[in-house]
């Protein structure tokens, strides 16, 4: 007896096999075009940018560009440099290293390693994430009051200074670095720690010997990524204030005195010579000193990224 | 035959070097921790005193007129609030779509080949400082892309570019915080998907997406806080000075919160030391710190309330 085949949905024997062979996904295939192109714009983007700064600061860069980065600040566009613009930003970075590396570090471990689960120590987190959402320009607002005009601090930083424009950036980036640096340490096998307690290490001793050297990288991405943070950062020194136009002394670079002094930072020249009517500077010479700082930007990030990713391809292989 | 050893439950305590040095180093770390903790008061202190300060000694009449001239004494609200909305939307509109786009693209159909490559040139576009921005959307979003389509944009700046150029600063953070929420749907999921014969749009647009909204709705929340606080890129293409009159429509100089603030420290290379346009930058300062917090905190809640435990 012949079974009967009942088509279902138009399907019969003989056309079962075509219906099942695969039909090319037009709509998938538009899809991943536009996701893959709107990467691209953003790709794009970052093209056109590197693009017009370079070529609106070739002027600069091809003529005098050796100048341009010994000269100091000056009312005559063709002869202004950024000496002291560079001078501020290494102070205030160095400073940003200085307190808020260890500040941040010690505060990364104390939350993973030793804080008990208290109602404070969940403030503390919750805290530290509200503070890396804070505009950077309201930390301007804490740099003002306190470091620049606070009771008997001012006479510490001495008012408008590299000191308290780099202990106001310090505490804008110091949240980024206790996240980052929690991130390393809870990377950390657990295994590392058992077997350190194991042969009656103390926690310290743990933490010492075995938790940070393991976390060593991760630290280190998260505090080359916050330093160039603060190497870019203008809004908070914008109402530390800086001195755009003339600085009557001109320090050297090592006179650890000037701390306390009044100070150029790159960032904020950039910013006003961006808003001056002078083609000379608005155009070629704020080109050629964000060129400068996206030089020494970039530098920062392509190491911490290349850092990170040889350890991760070393950890997982 | 000599006597057995006696052992007292003290010398199981180490060293009293070392149980002391421990001692030390946490409470070393406590402080350090605590320092996140003073910050923020020293923030909210320092905003309020002066806040405080301007709000019982200014006119009242004066938060409602018509533009914000702090050195003359008339402190609109709504022309500073108008224009940070203006160029928050024009950046979200900006952001979100290419943004989350370039994270659907790296999650789920670059191969990793592919993305070893493209996950650094969006973090190198995350590292470049806003005032790099603000130049770029000055002299190129500005004249190049805004006024070659609408012949009134303001020439000396405007809200649109502005915008523009804050939603490019902020794709890189949808990017990766969206990314991060797709990643972090479990791949079960797509392949019990593929395993009843959706295609990979499907699996993509009517699974993982779904499973990650809330972390895709944090990316915006996140990101629209980001834009709100930005400040060097709308002032210095924004266009406005250290005043500007209410503008109703993008294509004007406007000054947002933020820029605002910036004008009042940045009026000479000295911020001024007194009156109401120096208290002014606190009470700004303030309004600001509260819309950003609240919108951090909504972002926590978000991922919190929402998110699919697998």
């Amino acid at each position: 007896m012949a079974i009967a085949i009942k088509p279902v949905g138009g399907l019969t024997p003989a056309n079962i096999g075509e219906s099942l062979r695969r039909k090319p996904d037009l709509k998938g295939a538009l899809f991943q075009f536009v996701m893959l192109f709107s990467l691209s714009i953003s790709i794009g983007v970052l093209v056109v940018l590197l693009y017009t700064v370079v070529s609106d600061a070739w002027p600069v860069l091809s003529t005098r560009l050796g100048d341009f980065v010994t000269g100091t600040l000056a009312p005559d566009a063709g002869r202004a440099g950024i000496s002291q613009g560079l001078k501020g930003t290494f102070y205030l970075c160095v400073i940003v290293a200085i307190v808020a590396f260890p500040l941040g570090i010690a505060a990364a471990i104390y939350l993973e390693e030793y804080a008990p689960r208290t109602r404070l120590s969940s403030f503390i987190e919750v805290n530290i994430r509200n503070l890396a959402g804070v505009p950077s320009v309201v930390y301007g607002i804490l740099g003002l009051a306190i470091f620049v005009n606070g009771w008997g601090i001012s006479a510490l930083t001495g008012g408008r200074s590299p000191l308290a424009g780099g202990l106001t950036l310090a505490a804008l980036v110091l949240p980024v670095v206790i996240i980052t640096t929690q991130e390393a340490i809870r990377a950390v096998p657990s295994a590392l720690r058992e077997a350190g307690f194991g042969v009656g290490a103390t926690k310290w001793e743990v933490i010492k010997d075995h938790i940070l050297p393991y976390a060593a990288p991760g630290i280190l991405t998260g505090t080359l990524l916050s330093i160039a943070r603060a190497a870019g950062e203008a809004a908070p020194l914008l109402l530390v204030g800086t001195i755009t136009g003339f600085i009557s002394n001109s320090p050297g670079w090592f006179d650890v005195r000037q701390v306390q002094d009044k100070f150029a930072a790159m960032p904020t020249i950039i910013t006003s010579w961006a808003k001056q009517p002078e083609e000379g500077f608005r155009v070629e010479n704020a080109a050629a000193a964000i060129v400068v700082l996206v030089a020494f930007v970039i530098l920062l990030n392509s190491a911490a990224i290349l850092l990170r990713n040889r350890f991760e391809a070393k950890r997982a292989g | 035959m000599t006597a057995a050893v006696k052992w007292d439950v003290s010398e199981l305590q180490g060293s009293p070097h070392r149980r002391n040095r421990e001692r030390w180093v946490k409470g070393v770390a406590f402080a350090a921790a605590l320092t996140s903790v003073l910050i923020s008061l020293l923030i909210i202190g320092s905003l309020l005193f002066e806040a405080v300060n301007f709000i019982t000694n200014v006119d009242l009449s004066r938060l409602w007129d018509r533009g914000w001239f702090p050195r003359r004494g008339v402190f609109d609200l709504k022309t500073l609030i108008v224009a940070t909305l203006w160029v928050t939307v024009i950046a979200m509109i900006v952001a979100a779509p290419l943004g989350m786009a370039a994270a659907v693209y790296m999650s789920e159909y670059a191969t990793p080949r592919v993305r070893k490559i493209l996950k650094p040139i969006l973090e190198v576009l995350a590292g470049i400082p806003s005032v790099v921005l603000g130049f770029f959307a000055l002299q190129f979003i500005n004249p190049t892309l805004v006024r070659s389509w609408i012949d009134d944009a303001n020439s000396s700046g405007n809200m649109i570019s502005a915008g523009i150029g804050v939603g490019i600063l902020t794709i890189p953070l949808i990017a990766s915080i969206s990314e991060d929420a797709l990643a972090a749907v479990p791949n079960a999921l797509r392949e019990a998907s593929a395993g009843i014969g959706a295609r990979k749009l499907t699996t993509t647009v009517a699974i993982v997406i779904p499973a990650a909204v809330s972390g895709l709705v944090a990316a915006f929340i996140i990101a629209t806080s980001r834009a709100i606080g930005e400040t060097m890129v709308v002032f210095i293409a924004g266009g406005a000075a250290a005043t500007a009159l209410f503008a109703g429509s993008p294509v004007d100089q406007g000054l947002t919160m933020t820029a605002a603030m910036a004008s009042v420290a940045a009026g000479s290379d000295e911020v001024v030391g007194s009156g109401e346009a120096f208290t002014s930058l606190f009470f700004v300062g303030a309004l600001l710190f509260a819309i950003t917090l609240c919108l951090n905190v909504i972002a926590d809640r978000v991922v919190k309330r929402y998110r699919l435990e697998y």
